[in-house]
């Protein structure tokens, strides 16, 4: 009791918060039981068939739901290798650039496609990359045949990755950039006084610094191995491409609002919660272990 | 020393007109996308527009500023970031104080500090969310865009570490002369933390803007959709029914400059704020990540 009354202000500046985070965090945990009923919308929860595993047992069986995860897991996999190594090589390089005018311009322009949604990058990319768009005209001059982006199947996954790796290779630079400034300069000195060339003062003092940074960047990413990207893929693919581009999220959004199978989009969505915080626990762990990292 | 080197300068020339390229090719879209909206029907359908506006002319924005839907649209986006920006930046100033303190100055810290933890790693998923949108009757309700973004853990951390680099003897000092920890917290920590305050409204006013998913799962109509909502539906899904233009204007404008301008007007309030607000990003960006 006598803590209470000293720190009543306390957690009285905590209960904003917290009806938030039960309203729209704790009660929506409870639906899942969704995942184990027939839901029907008009039967709620409580009056709803139980089904015991059989939505998880649907997940497996259907061939679409099987490529969807798989789908998931190849383009979640490859954004992740190289939104580590294009912001690392272009941290290296960028740091090469002498003049501060010249690359705080180039910072500038690089980090502003974060900033933008996908919606006004997607509409942006449905004209570019239509077989008549700006982007097929300048590879027309080359001589190469009109190539279909985002309506083939075969380029669809390309597509969405180098689109991606474009909007974020910029604001995943900062970290390496925080850590490049963080490297002390005695150590370049002390390379040069033994006959380094910048290559191999490169090779040797700078890549290794880096080196905790892409730990801590690369094992937080693992947490998100399910997470493809919801809204690029949703405003850029289409019927076409269902086969090659369709991921857990967009395929929820489909299967569950759209064709009202709730009780499995509600499963499939606990099967990806349940995965990605395994994965997200045993990667702060892990980056905690080998590079000191906590969030708290 | 190496940056004399033959060598290194010539490598020093291609890395920066590499490092130039490659930021140009970052904005080049939009610059194109600005000078389609500036063009003529015939140019922008011919696809003869490159980086710079054929046969000028400013027709799709008029036509733009002529629908209403769309003019609505905008003002519930700009309600939904100040609104939701301010009801962010209150509820994590207000959350972070608290969890900054030590385990041993306050006793509850440890469960909170799960609780928010836990509602970063687990979530009930798409499906249960939308249940308990509808039952609490927030369908259609201005406040669905709001409320169940405003608790973000996030930037409670960004917050809270900011909070933790104080130093111990102001807020000593402050409780010493009566002032209770509300009094400490708005009348000390405020005015010291207004550089973190500054990254979490960007991060938060961005994400407000941005925002169209939501709209477009819990507005069932298009009146009450925020701006990027109405341009998803209009450039993405083309839907034309509330472009309210009726067919026969739709043969003399031309779609392609009427989306071009769109997508501007959509991404101008971020360039805007974008060169003033980054220095503060970059900080705030690097205040979260290693500590050592």
């Amino acid at each position: 009791m006598r803590t209470l009354r000293k720190n009543w202000q306390f957690h009285v500046m905590l209960i904003p918060a917290m009806i938030l985070l039960i309203l729209f965090s704790f009660i929506p945990m409870g639906g899942i039981v969704m995942a184990f009923q027939d839901y029907k919308p008009w039967q709620h929860i409580s009056g709803s068939e139980w089904v015991g595993l059989d939505n998880f047992r649907y997940l497996f069986e259907r061939e679409d739901s099987m490529q969807v995860i798989w789908n998931t897991l190849i383009i979640a996999v490859l954004k992740m290798i190289f939104n580590l190594l294009v912001p690392f090589i272009f941290a290296i390089m960028l740091n090469e650039v002498r003049k501060l005018a010249v690359q705080r311009t180039i910072q500038t322009l690089v980090y502003l496609p974060h900033f933008l949604s996908w919606v006004i990058l997607g509409g942006i990319l449905l004209d570019l990359l239509s077989t008549d768009g700006f982007v097929n005209q300048i590879l027309g001059s080359f001589g190469v045949q009109p190539i279909f982006f985002l309506g083939d199947n075969n380029w669809f996954r390309f597509t969405v990755i180098l689109t991606d790796v474009w909007k974020e290779f910029g604001y995943n630079t900062i970290v390496f950039l925080a850590a490049l400034a963080g490297i002390n300069p005695s150590l370049y000195e002390a390379a040069e006084i033994d006959g380094a060339n910048r290559w191999k003062q490169t090779r040797f003092v700078t890549m290794p610094s880096l080196i905790p940074m892409v730990v801590v960047v690369g094992t937080l990413a693992l947490g998100n191995v399910l997470n493809a990207g919801f809204d690029q893929i949703f405003n850029l693919y289409n019927p076409l491409v269902y086969q090659k581009g369709d991921i857990i999220d967009t395929f929820v959004y489909r299967t569950a609002i759209q064709n009202g199978e709730m009780g499995f989009g509600t499963a499939i969505g606990l099967f990806k919660s349940a995965i990605s915080m395994v994965l997200i626990l045993f990667s702060y762990q892990m980056a905690k272990k080998w590079a000191g990292y906590r969030i708290f | 020393m190496y940056y004399k080197t033959r060598g290194y300068r010539i490598f020093s020339i291609f890395n920066t007109c590499f490092l130039i390229i490659l930021a140009i090719m970052c904005i080049v879209p939009l610059v194109h996308v600005l000078a389609v909206s500036f063009s003529a029907k015939s140019a922008a359908d011919a696809n003869l527009v490159g980086l710079w506006p054929k046969q000028f002319s400013v027709e799709a924005y008029k036509k733009t500023i002529d629908n209403p839907v769309f003019l609505h649209s905008i003002w519930i986006s700009v309600q939904r970031t100040v609104l939701g920006t301010a009801l962010t930046l209150l509820i994590t100033f207000l959350a972070a104080y608290p969890l900054s303190k030590e385990n041993s100055t306050f006793k509850g810290r440890t469960i909170y500090s799960w609780l928010f933890v836990f509602t970063m790693v687990f979530n009930g998923g798409m499906i249960p969310f939308y249940i308990v949108i509808q039952k609490l009757g927030l369908m259609n309700s201005f406040w669905v865009l709001v409320l169940p973004g405003a608790v973000n853990t996030f930037l409670i951390i960004l917050m809270l570490n900011f909070f933790r680099g104080v130093p111990k003897e102001l807020e000593e000092a402050a409780l010493i002369d009566g002032a209770n920890h509300f009094r400490t917290l708005f009348s000390i920590y405020l005015p010291i933390s207004l550089p973190s305050i500054a990254t979490i409204a960007l991060f938060s006013m961005v994400f407000h803007w941005n925002s169209w998913f939501d709209g477009l799962l819990y507005m069932n109509n298009s009146d009450k959709f925020p701006l990027a909502t109405f341009l998803q539906t209009v450039i993405i899904q083309r839907d034309m029914s509330s472009m309210s233009i009726n067919p026969k204007e739709m043969e003399l404008i031309s779609q392609t400059t009427v989306r071009a301008a769109q997508i501007f007007i959509g991404a101008a309030p971020i360039l805007l704020v974008y060169p003033f607000l980054q220095k503060y990003f970059v900080k705030g960006m690097t205040l979260g990540s290693v500590k050592e």
